[in-house]
């Protein structure tokens, strides 16, 4: 993988964010990722296949047919092969397996990546009615207003209950702290601008079921955002028609992949089992064990997931994720940096994009690119992992990369 | 009668005007919560918005929707609640408009006074003026046979004078909204003595449900509110003619309405808060105030002055400010009104000047919309009073001689008997007119 690009996460917290001004649309943040990242691989004459992750455009933005976009963003893509990729919040890494299957499968040897979102065309309360499309539709009438927090409040609880609420709730906090922490170093992040002094007493605000759900509190929530992210996946002949060094690409060293029963509830509240599943799949898949990574994209669309995470990728055992992120093991200088640049909370969560950024950070950070929110790379544990979920740990993603040799 | 039988058939008067728009929103939203209630299903319930102006309600009906929608969203966690065993409504968004239809669906807009013939409840939100305002209540009175309550929002008048007048037996009470009702949370309710206790019990409740701060005022006219604040008016319109020996009537009506925002720390200078309220409005409650008090000057010759000129201030219908004193754009002030060519003069001509003449705020002068929501107002206040004490320039005096005044002006309505105590009239001046910081106070 080479040449990522993310646009701003555009929303609540960026100062040029005017929700009653008009903004720009699906076009502006495709034209802008896309035509980035053609740039740095030498134009689009270079591109084989297109793939385009995205939600719920449907309805965010009566738009549908978004393969289509391609040759909107460069007349070079007319004609080319293209194809629009779902999978709710886990469609950016889906995209990125497409691209890796048609780079195996020898019919591309340079894949144009996009995923995009635009989701501040309606109030979050409305907003919440399309993203509750990532769940069993069947169960939408019986779900909480704010139908995802309402599932992870559900989550939360149970852990609050089985695990101790205090010290679960202080490490919460202390995710949130870090999030934005990361998010000020990126000039692309939404909370980039965010001058709160202390973030972690703000977030140890009491949850209010009573206008939102009963176990997390706003800031326990990934953000509504606008963006894309964009990246290009090549094979070794690829890299050579492009002309781009190796050492300046991530290898994919493997990946896994799992989908769970949409209709069935969580097996295990307190457990992100397909998280699980797949990170152990990913793991096998690269020969490596998680003591490898130098660094960790987890999908943070709330704190417990991000908790949760910590757990099911084996750096803690479960009810012990708390004390793991509190002893500061998952900030940037910790024993596994995790979400450098932010992750959904701090950098934000542009749905059908967010798996294609997690990518590029990854990218950012093995290359040493990413700029302030640079974290070091020891030679012993060269990887990195990006991990995408979709729905209440529904569909997963989960992927190795290294730096190319 | 139970107070959810009550609600079944409620009138508001005036119900297109600024006051009035609010309580009917209020009154909507309360008698959709208690119709949807389970044990209510079936039962009829009509809230008429009776209105002079057929143009007005067709506004109305606008803004009441919007507003509806709004309210809709912010309940949403409730209204999924209400509306569990709805299997046709599945969306956040089916959830809204099946409410906002349904409260729309309570609400008559008619301009015919006797609608309220059949109504429990009548809320009055007219012009204040007492014989309309009792020749309205003894007519509906007389050809009700539901004996209906009145919950009159008169901001001055005596309810004692009301009851008496038209004939009511006690069952009327003052429940003064503060504008706009809808986000205001103070209720001034204010009792006769001859309210009748179940009117009282009603009217608490019903506050209650509406979330309002409720300050009870005894019934002497003015109450509270605008018993403090005409009397700041008078002082503000004394301070400014005691400048204009060597002042023009624009700088000194520029340098009084800065003192009393930026030196107090107050959301609006005297002079905006009496645009904003109206002139014409502030007149008749003055009259209203002063045709009972007669012991004490409540006359503003310079008020009726003015609005004999067509300066009257108010807002228009898009809730906009009108010129008065000040003339606005954009909601800030860009001129002031000159009595002598009768037009107004740019701002720019006058601020420097007077600036210079008042001199400079005290370094770290809090900013009310900091201050407002500051937790420890007297450790922002008590070292504020002190550096304004110890600047020794004409704004601070001007400043200084307001803030004591207005001190008295609230210990004497207590003194008086309006208020019950000091507490309360801090509530009013913090709650209804969005002080930083109670007039009664141990910071000067």
């Amino acid at each position: 993988m080479v040449a990522g690009y993310n646009t701003i996460s555009m929303g609540t917290g960026r100062k040029e964010f005017n929700p009653k001004k008009e903004r720009p649309g699906l076009e502006h943040y495709l034209k802008e990722a896309g035509q980035a990242t053609l740039q740095m691989i030498g134009g689009a004459q270079n591109v084989d296949e297109c793939v385009m992750g995205n939600f719920i455009a449907s309805r965010f933005n009566g738009q549908a047919n978004m393969a289509a976009f391609f040759p909107f963003i460069d007349e070079g893509l007319r004609f080319k092969p293209a194809i629009r990729v779902e999978g709710a919040c886990a469609t950016g890494a889906l995209a990125l397996v497409s691209g890796v299957r048609s780079i195996l499968a020898e019919t591309a040897e340079v894949v144009l990546v996009i995923g995009v979102e635009v989701q501040n065309t309606v109030k979050a309360i409305y907003g919440a009615d399309y993203l509750a499309a990532a769940g069993w539709a069947k169960n939408r009438k019986d779900g909480h207003a704010y139908f995802f927090p309402g599932q992870f409040s559900d989550r939360a609880g149970a852990y609050y209950e089985r695990f101790g609420r205090d010290k679960t709730r202080q490490a919460f906090a202390r995710w949130f702290r870090n999030a934005i922490e990361n998010a000020r170093l990126c000039p692309t992040a939404q909370e980039h601008h965010n001058t709160t002094g202390d973030l972690e007493a703000l977030a140890m605000m009491e949850p209010n079921g009573k206008s939102f759900v009963d176990n997390l509190n706003v800031f326990d929530c990934s953000k509504v955002s606008d963006g894309a992210s964009s990246i290009a996946i090549v094979s070794e002949e690829g890299l050579k028609r492009i002309g781009i060094p190796k050492s300046e690409a991530i290898e994919i060293i493997g990946w896994g992949q799992a989908a769970e029963d949409i209709t069935l509830p969580p097996s295990d509240l307190c457990e992100l089992t397909t998280v699980k599943n797949a990170a152990a799949k990913a793991f096998k898949s690269a020969g490596i064990t998680h003591e490898q990574l130098a660094t960790a994209e987890v999908h943070d669309c709330f704190t417990i997931a991000g908790i949760l995470s910590t757990e099911a990728l084996g750096f803690a055992k479960q009810g012990e994720g708390p004390d793991f992120v509190l002893a500061g093991e998952t900030s940037r200088t910790g024993r596994i940096p995790m979400n450098t640049t932010g992750g959904l909370i701090g950098w934000g969560h542009p749905t059908g994009a967010t798996g294609v950024h997690m990518a590029v950070t990854i990218l950012e950070q093995l290359t040493g690119k990413a700029g302030a929110n640079q974290i070091e790379i020891k030679p012993e544990r060269p990887y990195g992992l990006t991990v995408n979920m979709g729905g209440d740990d529904k569909t997963l993603v989960a992927i190795v990369y290294k730096r190319g040799e | 009668m139970t107070y959810d039988e009550r609600l079944q058939h409620v009138s508001v008067l005036g119900a297109a005007g600024k006051m009035g728009s609010g309580i009917l929103l209020l009154t909507a939203l309360e008698m959709a919560d208690v119709s949807l209630k389970p044990e209510n299903k079936g039962k009829p319930y009509a809230l008429n918005a009776i209105d002079v102006s057929n143009e007005a309600l067709a506004g109305l009906m606008n803004y009441l929707r919007a507003q509806v929608m709004k309210a809709a969203e912010k309940k949403m966690v409730q209204l999924r609640m209400v509306y569990a065993e709805r299997a046709d409504l599945i969306e956040n968004s089916e959830i809204t408009n099946a409410y906002v239809n349904y409260v729309l669906s309570l609400v008559r807009p008619v301009t015919r006074l006797e609608n309220a013939y059949d109504s429990f409840l009548v809320f009055e939100a007219i012009k204040e003026d007492p014989a309309l305002k009792v020749s309205i209540f003894r007519k509906i009175n007389e050809n009700n046979t539901n004996q209906p309550w009145f919950f009159t929002n008169t901001s001055s008048i005596p309810i004692g004078e009301l009851d008496e007048q038209a004939e009511l037996g006690g069952r009327v009470v003052g429940f003064h909204f503060y504008n706009p009702p809808a986000i205001q949370k103070l209720v001034e309710l204010i009792k006769s003595k001859n309210t009748l206790t179940e009117v009282e019990t009603f009217a608490l409740a019903f506050a209650k449900n509406l979330k309002k701060t409720v300050v009870p005022s005894h019934d002497v006219a003015g109450f509270i509110g605008n018993g403090h604040f005409m009397r700041d008016l008078l002082y503000g319109v004394k301070l400014a003619e005691g400048l204009q020996p060597g002042k023009s009537f624009a700088e000194s009506i520029y340098m009084v309405n800065k003192v009393t925002q930026d030196f107090l720390v107050r959301p609006m200078g005297i002079f905006q808060l009496i645009d904003y309220v109206g002139l014409d409005v502030c007149s008749y409650i003055l009259s209203v105030m002063y045709s009972n008090l007669a012991s004490e000057n409540l006359n503003c010759p310079l008020l009726d002055e003015l609005i004999a000129l067509g300066v009257k201030g108010g807002q228009y219908s898009d809730g906009s400010q009108k010129d008065g004193f000040l003339k606005y754009e954009k909601g800030k002030v860009v001129a002031i009104f000159d009595k002598t060519s009768q037009s107004y003069v740019d701002i720019a001509g006058v601020q420097t000047g007077c600036d210079a003449s008042l001199g400079a705020l005290p370094a770290g002068t809090p900013l009310w919309k900091n201050a407002v929501r500051a937790k420890d107002k007297e450790a922002l206040f008590a070292p504020y009073f002190q550096a304004l004490k110890s600047l020794n320039t004409p704004g601070a005096s001007l400043a200084l001689d307001f803030a004591m005044n207005t001190k008295a002006i609230g210990q004497k309505l207590v003194t008086d008997g309006v208020a019950f105590n000091e507490n309360d009239v801090n509530t009013v001046l913090l709650t209804g007119f969005f002080h930083a910081y109670g007039p009664i106070n141990n910071y000067l």
